[in-house]
């Protein structure tokens, strides 16, 4: 291939072939022994911890750490899956610094916090290294549940279910199991295949059937669902996609971020997936963020996240945009698209300055425009396909804090409910709550 | 999860630690809190005579050393006995016993060395319910300079004969717990085991002032400018609680009786080591006093997983497991030759082996112009400091050389096992046949 970072248009291998590996190796490599054990010495064992406070599934922080230093990753490994079986992805997507790190208390000492995601991830892995599932079956109860999505809320779910003796079948619409964990996280923060790797160590639990390719409202009902299982649960994610509304966004080279970052996690081949020579993304959240760091590393020669408010406003964290400049992508605030021009395909993106007075955004009158063969929109995700009649508010499925919804014996979490931040970590407490809802009232008689 | 349940002298508990008889556990409020976290048993703070309770000072009672990054390692205390009324203190124990039937409950005791005093408590706690009775033989401070405490515990009539007099007064298991602040842990111990005494506990704290205060010229803690010694206790004194176990566990006029493990306990891995050298259990205070009950968590898990990765399926399994291995100097094997080897790959350059071994040992290791550091086997003795002092584990470690293999410092081959009772050098040696 004799393709650069300057070759225009749309195109694959910007980049030497053997260079892809090294730019999406893992973003925080794994610690080993004696830094972990360095960085657990650091841990005060706090009382009634900040930091387990500020996890969405209230791991256990300081123990787990105690375990590392004590030379027990294992039982430190228990200790996490106990509250959150995914504990291992969480240790390598959670906005730590926005959750467990950001309370520290030596981050409030010597502004270093503890580095809990990467001692969750070294423990972790070390008990999915040897193979080890520390969790049994109960008996079996004989009560059956349907999970419609097999994403990390209905992952988390399934399993606490299974635990409890309950057969459960897990439903996705895609090939693969693992929702956005598989399909929708950069892949540098997920390398080596370990949405499947974890996956298939969860799956050891026994009890859970999963059949792919079936998905709610297209042939899949939840009246079929609630007349075959005990209950439902329904973690179906948000499957559509906002539109821009600007003029111009059916030209050709805009797509959306999330299809983007999916083809990128399913490629075999990075040296073959195209990206544009100049490329910008439209918004403010993590899948912005995952959609420019990657197109950068796939070599496109600029990068540019325009994102229509300030940079406090930004719900990628102060972290995350500055692992996108670091990596060379431009964020410029304050701007919203107007148009897409271009003759049938993209070539340059129209935007207008922003002022945001108390929280009502205005256009400024001022335009500027960026060369673009590739725009990514990114402004956020909606929810598609949910059944008819059951209640929905601000755009998401109603639940209570248990998880259930307006319909009796159907339960919702994850991304697709209401309530809580669309992070991977809040879909797993999700999950793991309805399924004990779920158990309660099964077991009730 | 192994099973940790414990018989100690005939008392069960649900696991091996215990708390020791200390601030923590002075009152039911801390008790149950303690239950509640996950403790085994406790030792309820000693009880004294009935009458006016003892009074404590009202400024500092603690001093403390620090490690790096201010880890408390060792802790100092002036505190005296419950200084709660004795009738407050039974009301409670038996409350406490009667919700947690199956946690040990042990009151520990310190009352005027007269058979009187000793014979009217004992069977007045016993209504309490609780399992066992520890002698408190061990403060010393405060409560010796009345007689009692570590005074009766360096003086072994004494505590033979109170120990009888317990014994004499109930049929609960007596636990005596032992000072080390005496010349040889075997004296006591052994007039514990005259007495009667169904177990031991150890180590009780030894004496201490932390630090001076360079402005005041006070110790600390200071009280008005003064300061008076106090009991020293934390990670800082388990080495010196394991060689006193160590020995009552190989000493053959003491082996036989069970043993409380006490000093520094921190972590499962200390417990284990408590256990290993010949105690039954253990007991906790600096621990729990620095982290809180919770820390007792980390202890139940690493134990069962050590447990599990063994094989063993019961707490006594592991109990006295290394006391046939602790031994005389004179029958360690001087045809035992090791050498350090320095891991490359896991070489930092520090230089701090060099430093010590060049300095202060056998000039043993050479560094190179570009900062590499290598062992020198014709002068290595194996001495293991560099082990010690080197910041990275598992970067330096002793290669044992195989029987024949040549020793480069001695140009010497590696013989068979002979120690110093056959050693030429040794006037007194016997002959090897």
């Amino acid at each position: 291939m004799s393709n650069t970072p300057l070759t225009p248009g749309i195109t694959a291998g910007r980049l030497p072939q053997e260079s892809y590996a090294a730019q999406f190796s893992d973003l925080h490599p794994a610690l080993d022994d004696h830094e972990a054990l360095v960085a657990a010495d650091r841990c005060y064992f706090c009382h009634d911890a900040p930091c387990m406070t500020a996890c969405p599934t209230s791991i256990d922080i300081p123990l787990f750490i105690r375990q590392i230093m004590t030379g027990t990753p294992e039982a430190a490994a228990k200790t996490i899956l106990e509250q959150n079986i995914l504990g291992g992805m969480c240790a390598r997507v959670c906005p730590t610094e926005t959750l467990c790190e950001e309370v520290c208390v030596r981050e409030a000492a010597e502004g270093q916090p503890v580095e809990i995601g990467r001692l969750q991830r070294y423990a972790t892995d070390r008990l999915m290294a040897k193979n080890s599932h520390p969790f049994t079956r109960a008996a079996s109860t004989g009560k059956k549940i349907a999970v419609a999505g097999a994403g990390p809320a209905g992952l988390s779910a399934a399993h606490r279910l299974a635990m409890h003796g309950h057969d459960v079948v897990m439903y996705d619409p895609r090939a693969k199991v693992g929702g956005l964990n598989e399909y929708g996280i950069a892949s540098y923060k997920a390398p080596d295949d370990f949405a499947q790797k974890e996956v298939d160590w969860l799956m050891q639990i026994g009890g859970i059937t999963v059949e792919t390719g079936k998905k709610l409202g297209e042939g899949l009902s939840l009246e079929a669902l609630k007349a075959d299982f005990d209950a439902v649960f329904l973690a179906i994610g948000l499957a559509g996609v906002n539109a821009l509304r600007a003029e111009g966004e059916d030209k050709q080279g805009v797509m959306d971020a999330v299809d983007f970052i999916s083809d990128l996690r399913q490629s075999e081949d990075l040296s073959t997936l195209p990206v544009g020579r100049n490329v910008v993304v439209i918004g403010g959240g993590m899948t912005a963020v995952d959609a420019a760091v990657q197109s950068k590393l796939l070599g496109a020669q600029s990068v540019t996240m325009v994102y229509r408010r300030g940079k406090e406003r930004m719900s990628a964290s102060e972290y995350e945009q500055e692992l996108a400049t670091s990596k060379g992508v431009q964020i410029i605030y304050g701007a919203a698209p107007v148009a897409v021009h271009g003759n049938g395909a993209c070539a340059e993106v129209e935007f207008e300055y922003t002022k945001d007075e108390n929280g009502k955004l205005t256009g400024t009158g001022e335009m500027f425009r960026l060369p673009a063969d590739q725009l990514f929109k990114a402004i956020g995700q909606t929810l598609v396909g949910a059944p008819e009649g059951i209640e929905i508010t601000g755009g998401k499925i109603a639940v209570s804090a248990t998880g259930r919804t307006s319909v009796a014996g159907v339960w919702a979490g994850g991304d697709c409910a209401s309530g809580g931040e669309d992070l991977t970590v809040t879909a797993v407490a999700e999950g793991r709550d309805a399924a004990e809802d779920i158990h309660a009232s099964l077991m009730k008689g | 999860m192994a099973d940790l349940t414990t018989e100690f002298c005939g008392i069960k508990s649900p696991n091996p630690f215990w708390l020791a008889s200390a601030p923590p556990t002075d009152k039911e409020y801390n008790v149950r809190r303690a239950f509640e976290a996950g403790w085994g048993g406790v030792v309820w703070k000693t009880l004294g005579e009935e009458g006016p309770p003892v009074v404590n000072v009202n400024g500092p009672r603690y001093g403390a050393i620090h490690g790096a990054d201010r880890r408390l390692l060792g802790l100092n205390n002036i505190e005296l006995i419950t200084d709660r009324p004795l009738e407050v203190n039974l009301e409670e124990m038996t409350r406490v016993k009667k919700d947690y039937p199956d946690r040990a409950l042990i009151a520990s005791v310190m009352v005027p060395c007269d058979a009187d005093s000793w014979k009217t408590i004992i069977p007045r706690i016993a209504e309490t319910g609780c399992d066992g009775f520890e002698l408190n033989f061990g403060c010393p401070h405060g409560m010796a300079e009345r007689g009692m405490g570590s005074a009766v515990g360096q003086v072994p009539e004494y505590i033979e004969m109170v120990t009888r007099w317990c014994k004499e007064a109930t049929d609960l298991p007596v636990i005596v717990k032992l000072t080390p602040n005496i010349t040889n842990i075997l004296y006591p111990a052994e007039a514990a085991v005259r007495g009667g005494a169904d177990a031991v506990s150890l180590i009780n704290t030894i004496n201490s002032i932390t630090s001076v205060n360079l402005d005041t010229f006070s110790p600390e803690p200071m009280i008005d400018g003064k300061g008076t010694h106090g009991g020293y206790c934390g990670p800082a004194v388990k080495p010196i609680a394991l060689n006193m176990v160590a020995e009552i566990a190989r000493h053959p006029e003491t082996s036989q009786i069970p043993i409380s493990g006490i000093g520094g306990v921190t972590t499962w891995r200390d417990a284990a080591e408590f256990l290993a050298l010949g105690a039954g259990n253990v007991q906790v205070c600096t621990a729990a006093m620095t982290y809180g009950f919770k820390v007792v968590q980390e202890m139940i898990s690493g134990l069962s997983q050590y447990m599990d990765e063994k094989g063993f399926t019961s707490v006594s399994e592991i109990s006295r497991r290394a006391v046939p291995n602790v031994t005389d100097w004179q029958y360690l094997n001087l045809n035992h030759v090791t050498k350090a080897v320095i891991d490359q790959d896991e070489c930092i350059n520090c230089g701090r082996c060099y430093a010590a071994c060049e300095d202060t040992s056998h000039q043993a290791i050479e560094m190179s112009e570009d900062r590499v550091f290598t062992v020198k086997d014709d002068e290595c003795v194996a001495c293991n400091l560099c082990v010690n002092v080197c910041p990275i584990e598992g970067c330096i470690t002793m290669k044992t050389l195989d029987k024949g293999a040549v020793d480069e410092r001695t140009g010497k081959p590696v013989g068979d096992y002979a120690n110093w009772t056959t050693h030429p050098n040794n006037v007194a040696a016997v002959s090897a046949e």
